[in-house]
């Protein structure tokens, strides 16, 4: 309908030339109003972005200065590469390096995640893409239905069932659920389905691969954008979760980094200065430097790999 | 596009083969999908199966041996109306609902005005502001709470005149029980926003040129463009992410939790639906509680979901 009012327009020489006319002849008149409103444009999104960018910049900054400092200074200020360090060295020494150990514990969780995931989600989402087998739709219509549910509706449910196996305090009580990952099924699934030509694992078949080779000689080599993105946001997603860690474990050696923080937030002077030895060397600023720690893995790549992260998410809603 | 072209093939090669071959395809199927299928039964289904079978199940009281499984004796709905009348229950549904009536409203107008506003502005400066909206994203979790938990302390935070313009002074005035569903909100907006931002921009890229240019010509302005033209086109898109923070919203249990630990209790244990099911698991002990309450969360998050999937034509099937 569009396109009809618009070609009769474009084939008459005198409309084209008004249509030409039109806009430079508005920008002559309107000039003032269009700058107002440009300016206005910005202006918007400049304070969008400092609601969205000053807390972040602020935690970057929090570090460099001392607790006193953070009070008494502009929040903004920039304090000292050697209050920094010494905020790392505060923050390094408690409870004999524990935050190392949560690091360690988040990058064995994680990286155990993220490989299940993938070993489980890229051949399921090959097998539901170009695979026909009995109740197939039906596990489709299941994995999009676990994808959309929250994952911590799962979280309780799940710690009684690790605490029925006796699991419960183990790296697999978190490792092993993180491999359940459905929206990376349904990414591998429409990666699948949409673009590898059929015929060229039919020709693979007639040169006598069997089904396995296929998938390992063909079609995985050309899957490799989707296994990192699958990787990407199942990394992500495990890294930064709170809620089963923190029901499944309870001995603080065996926290991720995310729960760590509640430790941290709970048992030292920071925000508690009742609550704990007046003396605490964890402070506010070595809390802000333990959140940076926290989020360093994931901010790296939201940094490099913005690209794909937006192309992942856009993997739904370009599909018509 | 090459329908006609590689259709015949895969007909050809069974024709060839067999039907052995067809039936070794089916079995392939099951192959790939096998592990998924083991995590999904073990991890998805099965919990989902003992919490209703907890829910509606006595500790106490005879069990029932079927062979060598023994069974805990048959509760109906007690669980469920018990843990309905417990003085936390119906507190923490009314601050989810309030909560949820805040975030969601906020998300849907706020993320609508700067996706349009972004798709109507200046184009060279989109990826720019669309990463820094999505950047908090990287501090999903803890770290947001935290983050904003400095935020919220008028001693420190970057906002300190706003809080002053608000007469707070201190950390207990600004987390005032009344504040916190709008605090929360704030929270997953801050964090979550950034990626629907994104969403609702790829959805506005999809719109043909044709479409909007037409629509100029025709003499729409940017506002009449933005309201009349893309919003019904990425309509869809919006109850997508309506029911997906719904969902989600549902089941806070991070943001009351760190914000408590952050202010000396000042935030209830019990605030959420899923903190009152964690604390009747940990601190009474009452698995058969817990079980109902996660059952009523879970419902609430299935019916969001199916919604989605059968309803929404969203999602590709097939």
């Amino acid at each position: 309908m569009a396109h009809v009012t618009a070609q009769p327009l474009r084939n008459e020489p005198a409309t084209r030339a008004s249509l030409a006319a039109g806009p430079a002849r508005r920008r002559r008149r309107l000039p003032s109003r269009r700058v107002g409103a440009l300016l206005a444009w910005f202006i918007v999104m400049l304070a969008f972005t400092g609601f969205f960018v000053v807390p972040v910049i602020w935690l970057f900054l929090a570090p460099t200065k001392t607790d006193h400092q953070l009070v008494y200074w502009n929040p903004l200020a920039l304090g000292s590469f050697h209050s920094f360090l010494r905020t790392w060295d505060e923050i390094y020494a408690f409870q004999a390096h524990e935050l190392l150990v949560w690091l360690w514990n988040s990058a064995r969780y994680s990286v155990g995640g993220v490989l299940l995931a993938l070993a489980c989600a890229v051949p399921a989402g090959y097998g539901l893409a170009l695979t026909q087998f009995i109740g197939r739709k039906v596990l489709l219509s299941i994995t999009l239905i676990v994808m959309i549910m929250p994952a911590s509706a799962l979280v309780l449910p799940l710690f009684l069932e690790m605490n029925l196996l006796h699991l419960s305090n183990s790296a697999w009580s978190v490792v092993l659920p993180f491999g359940l990952f459905p929206f990376g099924v349904y990414l591998s699934y429409i990666f699948f389905s949409s673009t590898i030509p059929k015929e060229l694992l039919a020709a693979a078949r007639v040169d006598g691969c069997n089904e396995w080779g296929v998938f390992r000689h063909v079609a995985l080599p050309l899957a490799r954008p989707i296994v990192a993105l699958v990787g990407f946001f199942a990394f992500v997603s495990d890294w930064t979760n709170f809620f089963l860690p923190f029901v499944m474990f309870y001995t603080d050696r065996q926290y991720p980094l995310p729960v760590g923080l509640d430790y941290l937030i709970s048992s030292t002077a920071a925000f508690n200065p009742v609550a704990s030895a007046a003396a605490s060397p964890v402070l506010r600023p070595e809390l802000a430097m333990a959140t940076l720690v926290a989020i360093a893995p994931v901010f790296i790549i939201f940094f490099f790999a913005q690209r794909a992260l937006v192309t992942g998410m856009l993997a739904g809603s370009t599909k018509e | 596009m090459s329908d006609t072209t590689f259709l015949p093939v895969p007909t050809r090669a069974q024709a060839r083969t067999g039907r052995g071959q067809a039936g070794g395809r089916h079995r392939a199927g099951y192959a790939f999908v096998a592990v998924y299928l083991v995590l999904l039964i073990l991890f998805g289904v099965l919990p989902t199966a003992y919490a209703v079978y907890l829910a509606f199940t006595k500790a106490a009281g005879r069990r029932v041996s079927v062979g060598p499984v023994s069974f805990a004796q048959w509760a109906g709905l007690s669980n469920f109306f018990t843990t309905g009348r417990d003085f936390r229950f119906l507190p923490a549904f009314e601050h989810i609902a309030v909560y949820l009536a805040i975030w969601l409203v906020v998300l849907v107008v706020l993320v609508l005005a700067l996706a349009l506003l972004l798709h109507g502005g200046v184009r060279r400066t989109v990826p720019f502001f669309r990463f820094l909206f999505y950047l908090p994203g990287a501090l999903a979790g803890s770290a947001s709470v935290l983050v904003w938990a400095f935020m919220l302390d008028p001693d420190i935070s970057p906002w300190h005149f706003a809080l002053s313009r608000l007469h707070y002074s201190s950390m207990p005035q600004t987390i005032a029980p009344g504040h916190l569903p709008v605090i929360f909100a704030v929270i997953a907006f801050w964090t979550g926003a950034g990626g629907w931002i994104v969403v609702m921009n790829g959805a506005l890229n999809n719109i043909s040129d044709e479409v909007i240019d037409s629509a100029k010509i025709d003499g729409a302005n940017a506002w009449q463009l933005a309201v009349r033209i893309k919003l019904p086109l990425i309509k869809r898109w919006v109850v997508f992410m309506l029911i997906l923070a719904f969902a989600a919203g549902t089941q806070l249990f991070v943001e009351p939790q760190l914000l408590g630990a952050a202010s000396l209790g000042m935030v209830s244990p019990t605030w959420s639906p899923n903190q009152l099911a964690y604390y009747l698991a940990t601190q009474n002990g009452n698995f058969n509680y817990a079980a109902a309450i996660s059952v009523d969360l879970l419902i609430v998050g299935l019916m969001a979901a199916t919604l989605l999937v059968f309803r929404s034509k969203l999602f590709q099937l097939d």
